[in-house]
């Protein structure tokens, strides 16, 4: 297996959020500045790296009718973990994500690399399918939390360069949908031209 | 009165899809016709409500008085994934029809933060459990609402002519975010 | 190397295995992290308490009153110089804000004026209802140095000397009650005796 390309896909050919489209409840829910959006995606990242290493450790271990719920509990733990660290570590970013670190759970990101790709793979494939999967979708957070703080806030992680409010519907539902709507549009293009 | 406030609140100012946030992959995936919208959404309020149900009593019974309230990702995320088995299993004797007009997106439940997500903002909002229940059937009329308005329109999108690049994904999400925006204006009423 | 088999047994054997790994694991991490977090909640706790009232040198967090109100409880934190009462912190709330629970941290000096509020939690509008936070906008402001007594919190369109925030009844009105839940809670102090006891 080519590493390289299987370590770089999740960041554009095959990103989570922009062309597979998994992921998109905490993509919406959490994007509403920068430093959230690249949150979330670190603590994901963390989360799909460990439970791919676990998974493609006790693949064989692991009857076939049982690995869903058994993919479902190590991940849980994980995310678990993260919750727990968070929480203690950094409380303040822990308030901000809020519901949706339990969530990374049904991140069908998480389950789906386990299931397609980890519980298939060796050890060291799926350790990169991980890194680049969720740095891929860490990226993504990250630039739609930039767009958004941009537009609605008027400030980048947290440095203001305007007085007052920005385009407010951005760091609320609507604009989340839109600003993401008008991004995977750019994608499409960018993937279209290069296709 | 406070049930008709947590049913109002849930349906329409605090819309599951189209105000929280949850419960967004299989908005894109089924919303395409409004027969599987249907259908999925009656399977997701089943599973929702018995979910929230289950894991508010293993709450208050267990996970509470025994102090190991960071189990409670583990307990939901396996109490829903079994009620998904259970559903598909009964699905399967009861309506194969529907079963197969469902197909892959059935299993897909487990992983519907809309599910997870209403268990958890039962036990934060501390409900009781009557109220929990309520909450939880309110929200599947919600996601079910966001669900079937949206197929319509796609259906409707299907017929008209949309530059390439915005084909598919992006014009459903900028429709959703226009949704979302009228959805806002119900904000006056609680 | 060949999959296990999907017999019952191997089933039942794997993900009980797998459900104990787990939970001992969280068990562990658990115990580690427990008193880290403890510590970051009565850190943000001291922090609000510091921001309300004057200097102090006990410890507010040990001599705390709770009282209940709506399911959940206002909480007093007694500030005292050598023994004598400088102020007295209101962990309040209300559930009346436009986006649920607002929780304010208000600080009261002895002859019961406000000396200042810090907003702890909120989930109000941004651009409208989070003008209640200080950094947003002078709304908070108009609280420093009134008395209750004298000054009514309510917004002027109820009758009271509060200016609301434009646009943003509901968040004005909620902090108003979550500022009179406070006031009521401190009036019924045992303030004659020390501020530790509540009036019967």
């Amino acid at each position: 297996m080519n590493q390289w390309k299987n370590f770089s896909k999740g960041f554009f050919k095959e990103n989570a959020v922009f062309v597979l489209f998994l992921g998109m409840c905490p993509t919406l829910g959490v994007t509403t500045t920068a430093f959230n959006g690249l949150g979330m995606g670190l603590a994901t990242t963390f989360v799909l790296v460990m439970s791919n290493i676990v998974v493609s450790l006790v693949k064989n271990q692991i009857p076939e009718k049982v690995r869903i719920p058994s993919f479902i509990v190590i991940i849980a733990s994980f995310v678990t973990i993260v919750e727990l660290t968070m929480q203690a570590y950094l409380p303040d970013l822990f308030k901000q994500l809020g519901i949706f670190i339990p969530l990374i759970v049904v991140n069908c990101l998480v389950l789906g690399r386990a299931e397609a790709f980890a519980s298939k793979n060796s050890f060291l494939s799926s350790v990169l399918d991980g890194l680049g999967m969720g740095l891929g979708f860490a990226m993504a957070l990250t630039i739609l939390g930039t767009v958004r703080e941009i537009l609605g806030s008027g400030s980048v992680f947290g440095y203001k360069f305007i007085a007052g409010d920005g385009i407010l519907v951005f760091v609320l539902a609507p604009g989340a949908f839109i600003a993401l709507g008008y991004l995977i549009m750019l994608v499409n293009k960018i993937n279209n031209k290069t296709a | 009165m406070e049930y008709i406030l947590i049913i109002i609140a849930a349906v329409f100012v605090n819309n599951i899809v189209l105000n929280q946030f949850l419960g967004i992959c299989p908005f894109i995936g089924v919303s395409g016709k409004v027969e599987t919208a249907v259908g999925m959404t009656g399977a997701v309020a089943f599973v929702m409500v018995l979910a929230t149900i289950v894991t508010y009593i293993i709450q208050s019974a267990v996970l509470e008085p025994f102090g190991i309230t960071y189990m409670q990702t583990i307990t939901f995320i396996l109490v829903i994934a079994s009620l998904v088995q259970l559903v598909e299993i009964i699905l399967k004797k009861v309506s194969p029809a529907l079963y197969q007009a469902l197909g892959i997106f059935l299993p897909l439940i487990t992983t519907n933060c809309a599910v997870l997500g209403v268990a958890i903002l039962t036990i934060q909002k501390d409900y009781t459990l009557m109220e929990g229940a309520v909450f939880a059937i309110a929200n599947a009329a919600g996601f079910g609402l966001a669900l079937i308005i949206f197929a319509g329109i796609r259906e409707q999108l299907e017929l008209v002519n949309i530059p390439k690049p915005l084909k598919g994904v992006p014009i459903a999400f900028i429709t959703a975010g226009l949704l979302a925006l009228a959805f806002m204006g119900f904000a006056g009423i609680v | 190397m060949a999959k296990k088999e999907s017999t019952f047994i191997n089933m039942v054997i794997v993900l009980f295995l797998v459900t104990l790994i787990a939970s001992a694991s969280l068990g562990i991490i658990y115990s580690i992290t427990k008193e880290p977090i403890e510590k970051a909640k009565v850190a943000i706790k001291i922090e609000a308490i510091n921001k309300v009232v004057p200097a102090f040198n006990n410890v507010p967090l040990n001599e705390s009153l709770s009282v209940k109100q709506d399911k959940d409880s206002l909480i007093i934190y007694p500030a005292k110089n050598d023994g004598v009462t400088v102020g007295t912190a209101i962990e309040t709330f209300t559930n009346k804000g436009f986006g649920g629970k607002i929780k304010l941290m208000v600080g009261f000096l002895p002859d019961g004026t406000i000396k200042e509020i810090s907003v702890l939690e909120h989930k109000e509008t941004p651009g409208l209802g989070d003008k209640i936070e200080n950094k947003k906008s002078d709304f908070s402001r108009q609280f420093v140095g009134e008395n209750p007594e004298e000054f009514k919190l309510k917004v002027s369109k109820d009758g009271g000397d509060v200016d609301a925030i434009t646009a943003a009844t509901i968040s004005s009105r909620a902090f108003c009650d979550a500022m009179q839940n406070a006031f009521n809670v401190y009036k019924s102090l045992d303030t004659e005796n020390d501020s530790t006891t509540v009036k019967k």
